[in-house]
C-alpha cells in the first residue's frame, strides 16, 4: 500500500485535500504528498469513504497543482521517533528538527495520538510543586501531575511568567531528572528566542525538547504540534522516570487553527465559529497530563491560553477551564500598576492545592493562611471600590486597616522581582507580615496556636 | 458483553463499512434494527445504530475510529445498548458503555485499547444466594418480584428479581448457597409454554426506562449535610436537582459532597466529560471515608460512571443512560438512590456533536432541536415510585450543569431549569470571595419547601420553616442595604440598618459558608444545621432589641460573641449537641448583661 502513489486529487482548499478513488485508506493515516516543484508535504485522513478521502495538509494546500501533485498513503498513523537525544533539541509541529540537525534515528515509534488513559489507571496528584512565585505556591499551589493554565491577554507578560516558573520549578524533595517539554503555537519570533534564551540563561536548555511553530509557519502544523509534543513528554515521564513540565504557549491560536480547518471541512459552529467538539479536542490535550499508577515520572501542563479581549468568557479560556485544575488569572490593571507578575488572585484558582499543601507537603499553618489571605483580600477589595466612591477619608478606622492591607498585600505578596525564587518558607512567613496588620480577632480562619506561633505585629 | 439472557436469532448480521466521519461510521447493514449495538472494523469497535437510510445504517462508535477502513466488516450483536444489572457493581467504575475499568486496568495497562471485549460482572465470583421464603415452586410469580438477596457489600443487600417482562408459575428457586452468575437460580414457566432460566443478574437497554407499577409523591428531604442545601433549597428523595455554575464555582465539590453524605442507600456517580483526576480522588479516598449514617465505607454504596473528557464523545451520550439505568434497577429493590451527573452540559454537546456530523439542522448555538426533550426525558426517569415487587424506591437525579461563560440563559441551562424541582445556582462572584459552597441565595430555588417543612417539623423543630423564612428575608434586605452602602458608604445607615447588615454577615460566615475540607464542617446534621440557624438569628434579633435601647452599635459588633458564633459550625460536630445549648446560654448571658446596663443608663437619664 505504501509503495503506491496517487494522482487523483480532485479538490484542494484551506489546507485539505480532497482524494478520490482511493481503496483501503484507514482513518487517521499518515499521508506524505510531493508538489510539482518536489517538496514533500504530510497530512493525515480526517475522512475515508469509498469514494473520496479527506487529507488534512499540515504544511497547508498554498500553491498545489492538483494534477501534479503525488499522493502516498502510509499504512501508519503520525508517529515519531523518540530517544534520550531529543533533550536539547528543536522541532517542527511534526516532529521534524528545526535545528539543522539530523532527525532523531531510534527504534522507538509512538503514535501522537495516545489512547485516553485509564480512569482507574491514574494516581491523584498531590506533590507539591515550588515556583517560587508567592501568589501561585501560596494560594494557587501547583501540584506534579496538574494542569494549571496561565489565563492572559495580549501584552501582558505571561511569557515572562512561563518562564520564571520553568526557571525556578522544583520539587521540595528532589531535583534530579526534571525535563521541560515546550510548545510554543504560532508564537512570534521574539517570543520564541525569549524562551531560548530564557533556557540557555537559566542553563535547563539541555533539559528542554522544543516543539515550535512560529506565527509566520502553517497554522495547520499547529493541530499536530501539540500532540507531537505530550508524545514527547509521555516518552520522558513514563519510560524515562522523569518529572516533566510542559509548557505550551498558546493555546488560543491552536484553537483558531482547528476553526480554520473546521470551517474548510464545514462542520457544524457552535460558539463564535468554533466547531461544538473544541472542548473534547482540548480535553484530548489537556488531559494528557497526570500521574499513574506504578510510574515515577509524572506530566504537569502549564498551558497559556491567551483571552481574546481579555474576556475569560471567551470559548477558548472558558473550555479551558472546565478541563483544567485551575487558571491562574492575569490582570491588565495590575499590570499597568507596575506590579509583576500581575496574578489576579481572586479569580484565580487551583483545585489540587488541598492535597498538595499543609503539614507534611509545605507547613501545617499553609491551607488556613491561603483561606484568610483569600477572605481578607475579597473584603479589602470591597472597601477600596468604597474607597473610591466616597473617599478613603470617609472610611472607619477598621476600613482604613483593610485598605493599607490591599496595598501592601499588592506591593508586596503580589509583587515579586522576575528573578526572586521565594521559598514557600519565605512566602508564608511573608503572609504573615500581611496578617499581622489585623488584630488577632479578625483572623478567624487561623488557629489560635498558629496566631501563638506567627502572629508578629510590626511596632 | 458476549452473554445475553435475552437471544435473538438475528445476532449474526454483518456488514461493511461504507464511510468514517471521526466517531460517525456509516455502514452497509441491511436488515439491521435501529439503536442495535454493533462491532465494527477489524479491531470490533463498540457501536450502536442510530438512524438507517435504506440498506446503510449510521453507526456512532463509543471508541476511536482511528485505524478503520472502509470495506471493513461488521456485525450486529442482536441487542441495543444494555447493561448487565446484577451483584458486583457497586464499589466499581465503569465506563461509558459498563466497561470494568479496574479490570481494564488489570488486563490491559494505562491506557484503554480499543475493540476489548470484557464482561461488565465478574463471572468468576460466587455469591451468597439467599431464596425469599415467600416463593414456593408451583405458585405464580410476578415481575419485579423478589427471589432472594444476595449481601453484595457489607452495607447493600441485593435483591434478586424476576426481570420486569418476565412472570409465570415458579417450577423451581435454587437453595441457600453460593452461585455464580451464570448459574440458574429459579426457573420460570410463562403463559405462552417459555420456561425462563433466571440468573443472578439480567440485561436491560439503557434507553428504556425500567418498569414499576405507579409514581408516588415525595415524602422526606434528602439530607445532604450541607446547610445551604438542605436547610434552604432542599430537595426531595425522588427529586431533580441542578447546579449550574460557571468553572471555579465548585460544582464538583458539590456533587462530591453529596456523594459523601447523603442520606441515601446508593450513591452514583456518573463522570460525565469531567477531569480525569476528579474520580481519581473519589476512587481514592471512597473507601476511606466512613459513611455517618451506617458507619461502613462510602465505597461500598458507591458506584462510578466515568468518561472522562479525553474518553469518545459518543460514549459520554451513553454514560447517562447507563448510570440512570443502573440507577432504576437499585430504585426497583426498594432503595434510594441519588445519581449524580457531572456534567450534563458534556452530555449535551455529545448530542450536538453527533447531530452536527449527521448534517441535522441546529437550532439554539449548534444544539439539535430535539435537546429540550432529550433533557426532560432523561430527568423524568428520576421519581419516587411503586416497584412492581410492591415496596417503594426512588432515584433523585442532581445534574451539573456548565454554562458557557456563567450564562444562564444559554440553552441546556434554560432547558434544564423548565424541568427540575430545585435549582441550585452557583455564583461566580461568591466563589471568587471563596465564600464555598457558592450557592446563590438569591438565584437558586426549591419547589418543594412545603413538603420538607413537614418533615423538619416532625424531625427537628416545628419552626424551621418561619426560621428559615426570617434567614432569607434578612439576607434580602442585606442585598438592598449593600446596594446602599455602595453608593454612599455605611455611615449613611440607621443603626437598625446596620444591625442588618451585620445579621446577614453572620448568616453567610456561621451558616450558608461551609468547608468541605475542614473535618468536623464537611458534614452537618440536620439538628446541627437548625440549632446554627436558630443561634444565629438569637442573637441578630437579641442585637435588634439591644439597638432599640440605644445600644452603640459599634459596642454589639465587636461583642466576642460574634465571632465565637462563626467558628462554632467547625468548632463542635453534630454528635455535640450539648455544646450548642451552652452557647446559648452564653449569648442570653451577655446579651441580659447589656440590656441591664443599658436600662439602668436609661433610667439614670
Amino acid at each position: 500500500m505504501s509503495a503506491k502513489e496517487y494522482c487523483t486529487a480532485s479538490a484542494a482548499r484551506g489546507g485539505l485535500l480532497v482524494v478520490s478513488n482511493v481503496p483501503g485508506v484507514a482513518f487517521g493515516d499518515r499521508v506524505q504528498i510531493r508538489d510539482d516543484a518536489g517538496n514533500n508535504r504530510n497530512g493525515q485522513v480526517i475522512r475515508c469513504s469509498n469514494e473520496e478521502v479527506l487529507i488534512q495538509v499540515y504544511e497547508g494546500t498554498d500553491d498545489i497543482n492538483l494534477e501534479s501533485t503525488w499522493i502516498r498513503f502510509l499504512d501508519e498513523p503520525l508517529q515519531i521517533a523518540l530517544s534520550p537525544e531529543i533533550l536539547g533539541r528543536i522541532f517542527n509541529g511534526i516532529g521534524e528538527p528545526k535545528d539543522n540537525r539530523p532527525p532523531i534515528v531510534s527504534s522507538v515509534l509512538r503514535p501522537v495520538g495516545a489512547g485516553a488513559i485509564n480512569p482507574a489507571a491514574r494516581t491523584y496528584p498531590k506533590e507539591f510543586i515550588q515556583t517560587g512565585v508567592s501568589t501561585i505556591d501560596g494560594l494557587n499551589s501547583l501540584v506534579r501531575g496538574q494542569k494549571l493554565p496561565i489565563f492572559s491577554g495580549s501584552g501582558l507578560p505571561h511569557n515572562r511568567l512561563a518562564a520564571q516558573i520553568v526557571r525556578q520549578a522544583k520539587l521540595v524533595d528532589q531535583e534530579s531528572s526534571f525535563s521541560v517539554v515546550f510548545a510554543a503555537m504560532g508564537v512570534s519570533n521574539t517570543d520564541a528566542k525569549f524562551f531560548e534564551d530564557a533556557f540557555a540563561d537559566s542553563g535547563v536548555l539541555g533539559n528542554v525538547v522544543m516543539f515550535v511553530n512560529l506565527a509566520d509557519d502553517p497554522p495547520i502544523e499547529r493541530l499536530a504540534l501539540p500532540r507531537v509534543a505530550l508524545t514527547a513528554a509521555e516518552y520522558l515521564a513514563f519510560d524515562l522516570d522523569r518529572h516533566v513540565l510542559v509548557v505550551m504557549t498558546d493555546l488560543t491560536y491552536y484553537a483558531e487553527a482547528l476553526r480554520e480547518v473546521a470551517t474548510a471541512k464545514g462542520d457544524v459552529p457552535s460558539r463564535k465559529g468554533y466547531p461544538g467538539y473544541l472542548y473534547s479536542d482540548l480535553a484530548e490535550i489537556y488531559e494528557r497530563c497526570g500521574r499513574i499508577k506504578g510510574r515515577t515520572g509524572s506530566i504537569t501542563l502549564v498551558p497559556v491560553v491567551s483571552m481574546p479581549s481579555d474576556d475569560i468568557t471567551h470559548p477558548i479560556p472558558d473550555l479551558t477551564g472546565y478541563i483544567t485544575e485551575g487558571q491562574i488569572v492575569l490582570n491588565r490593571e495590575l499590570h499597568s500598576q507596575g506590579i509583576y507578575p500581575p496574578v489576579h488572585v481572586s479569580s484565580s484558582l487551583s483545585r489540587l492545592m488541598k492535597d498538595g499543601i499543609g503539614k507534611d507537603d509545605t507547613r501545617d499553618d499553609h491551607p488556613h493562611v491561603a483561606s484568610q489571605l483569600f477572605a481578607l483580600y475579597a473584603r479589602a477589595l470591597e472597601t477600596r471600590n468604597l474607597a473610591s466612591i466616597i473617599g478613603a477619608d470617609e472610611l472607619s478606622e477598621r476600613d482604613r486597616r483593610y485598605l493599607q492591607f490591599a496595598d501592601a498585600f499588592d506591593s508586596r505578596f503580589v509583587g515579586q522581582k522576575e528573578t526572586e525564587d521565594r521559598s514557600i518558607i519565605d512566602t508564608l512567613d511573608l503572609s504573615w507580615e500581611l496578617l499581622s496588620m489585623f488584630p488577632k480577632d479578625a483572623l478567624s480562619r487561623v488557629s489560635e496556636t498558629e496566631i501563638a506561633k506567627y502572629y508578629n505585629p510590626a511596632e | 458483553m458476549t452473554d445475553t439472557n435475552t437471544n435473538t436469532d438475528n445476532s449474526n448480521l454483518t456488514g461493511t463499512i461504507i464511510d468514517i466521519n471521526g466517531p460517525i461510521v456509516t455502514v452497509h447493514m441491511p436488515g439491521v434494527r435501529s439503536g442495535a449495538q454493533v462491532r465494527i472494523g477489524n479491531v470490533g469497535l463498540y457501536g450502536e445504530v442510530i438512524a438507517l437510510k435504506g440498506e446503510r445504517a449510521i453507526v456512532q462508535a463509543y471508541e476511536s475510529t482511528d485505524g478503520i477502513c472502509p470495506g471493513e466488516a461488521a456485525e450486529d450483536l442482536g441487542w441495543p445498548l444494555s447493561v448487565e444489572l446484577g451483584p458486583g457493581m457497586m464499589g466499581q467504575i465503569f465506563d461509558g458503555v459498563q466497561r470494568p475499568l479496574e479490570n481494564i486496568f488489570a488486563q490491559a495497562g494505562d491506557r484503554i485499547p480499543l475493540g476489548l471485549n470484557i464482561v461488565a460482572l465478574d463471572r468468576e465470583k460466587a455469591w451468597p444466594f439467599v431464596p425469599s421464603d415467600k416463593h414456593e415452586p408451583g405458585k405464580e410469580i410476578a415481575s419485579g418480584a423478589i427471589l432472594g438477596t444476595v449481601q453484595e457489600t457489607q452495607t447493600v443487600l441485593h435483591k434478586v428479581m424476576v426481570p420486569p417482562g418476565i412472570s409465570g408459575e415458579l417450577l423451581e428457586i435454587a437453595p441457600i448457597g453460593e452461585y455464580k452468575l451464570d448459574d440458574c437460580i429459579a426457573r420460570v414457566k410463562a403463559k405462552d409454554g417459555q420456561v425462563h432460566k433466571l440468573k443472578l443478574y439480567h440485561r436491560w437497554s439503557v434507553r428504556r426506562p425500567r418498569p414499576f407499577t405507579s409514581r408516588d409523591d415525595g415524602v422526606a428531604p434528602l439530607i445532604t449535610g450541607q446547610r445551604v442545601l438542605d436547610t434552604f433549597f432542599p430537595v426531595l428523595k425522588g427529586g431533580k436537582s441542578a447546579v449550574p455554575g460557571p468553572f471555579g464555582a465548585g460544582k464538583t465539590v458539590v456533587q462530591q459532597q453529596i456523594a459523601r453524605w447523603a442520606n441515601a442507600d446508593i450513591v452514583i456517580y456518573v463522570g460525565c466529560g469531567e477531569r480525569g483526576n476528579e474520580l481519581v480522588d473519589v476512587l481514592e479516598t471512597f473507601p476511606e471515608m466512613t459513611d455517618p449514617y451506617t458507619g461502613r465505607k462510602l465505597m461500598e454504596r458507591t458506584l462510578l460512571v466515568a468518561n472522562t473528557s479525553n474518553m469518545p464523545v459518543v460514549a459520554r451520550e451513553a454514560s447517562v443512560y447507563v448510570g440512570m439505568t443502573m440507577a432504576e434497577y437499585y430504585r426497583d429493590m426498594g432503595y434510594d438512590v441519588v445519581m449524580l451527573a457531572d456534567s450534563t452540559s458534556r452530555w449535551a454537546e455529545a448530542l450536538r456533536e453527533v447531530s452536527g456530523r449527521l448534517g441535522q439542522m441546529p437550532v439554539e448555538e449548534g444544539y439539535p432541536a430535539y435537546l429540550a426533550s432529550r433533557l426532560a426525558a432523561i430527568y423524568e426517569r428520576a421519581g419516587r415510585i411503586n416497584t412492581l415487587g410492591g415496596d417503594k424506591g426512588s432515584v433523585t437525579l442532581i445534574g451539573a450543569v456548565s454554562p458557557p461563560g456563567g450564562d444562564f440563559s444559554e440553552p441546556v441551562t434554560s432547558h434544564t431549569k423548565d424541568i427540575i424541582d430545585t435549582f441550585w445556582a452557583l455564583s461566580k462572584e461568591l466563589a471568587d470571595a471563596r465564600h464555598y459552597p457558592s450557592v446563590d441565595w438569591v438565584g437558586s430555588f426549591s419547589d418543594h419547601v412545603e413538603t420538607a417543612a413537614k418533615w423538619w417539623s416532625q424531625d427537628i423543630n416545628k419552626t424551621w420553616q418561619a426560621r428559615r423564612a426570617e434567614a432569607l428575608s434578612l439576607l434580602s434586605r442585606d442585598a438592598e442595604l449593600s446596594r446602599i452602602v455602595n453608593l454612599v458608604g455605611p455611615e449613611a445607615l440607621s443603626s437598625p440598618q446596620r444591625w442588618v447588615l451585620e445579621g446577614a454577615a453572620l448568616i453567610k460566615e456561621a451558616v450558608l459558608q461551609q468547608n468541605a475540607m475542614d473535618s468536623i464542617d464537611t458534614f452537618c446534621s440536620p439538628a446541627k444545621q437548625f440549632e446554627l440557624l436558630d443561634l444565629v438569628l438569637t442573637i441578630y434579633d437579641l442585637g435588634a432589641e439591644m439597638v432599640e435601647l440605644n445600644v452603640p452599635i459599634q459596642e454589639l459588633q465587636e461583642l466576642p460573641l460574634l465571632g465565637q458564633a462563626r467558628r462554632l459550625k467547625s468548632s463542635y460536630s453534630s454528635e455535640q449537641m450539648d455544646r450548642f445549648k451552652e452557647f446559648r446560654g452564653e449569648i442570653d448571658k451577655v446579651f441580659n448583661s447589656i440590656r441591664l446596663e443599658y436600662a439602668k443608663q436609661g433610667e439614670a437619664a
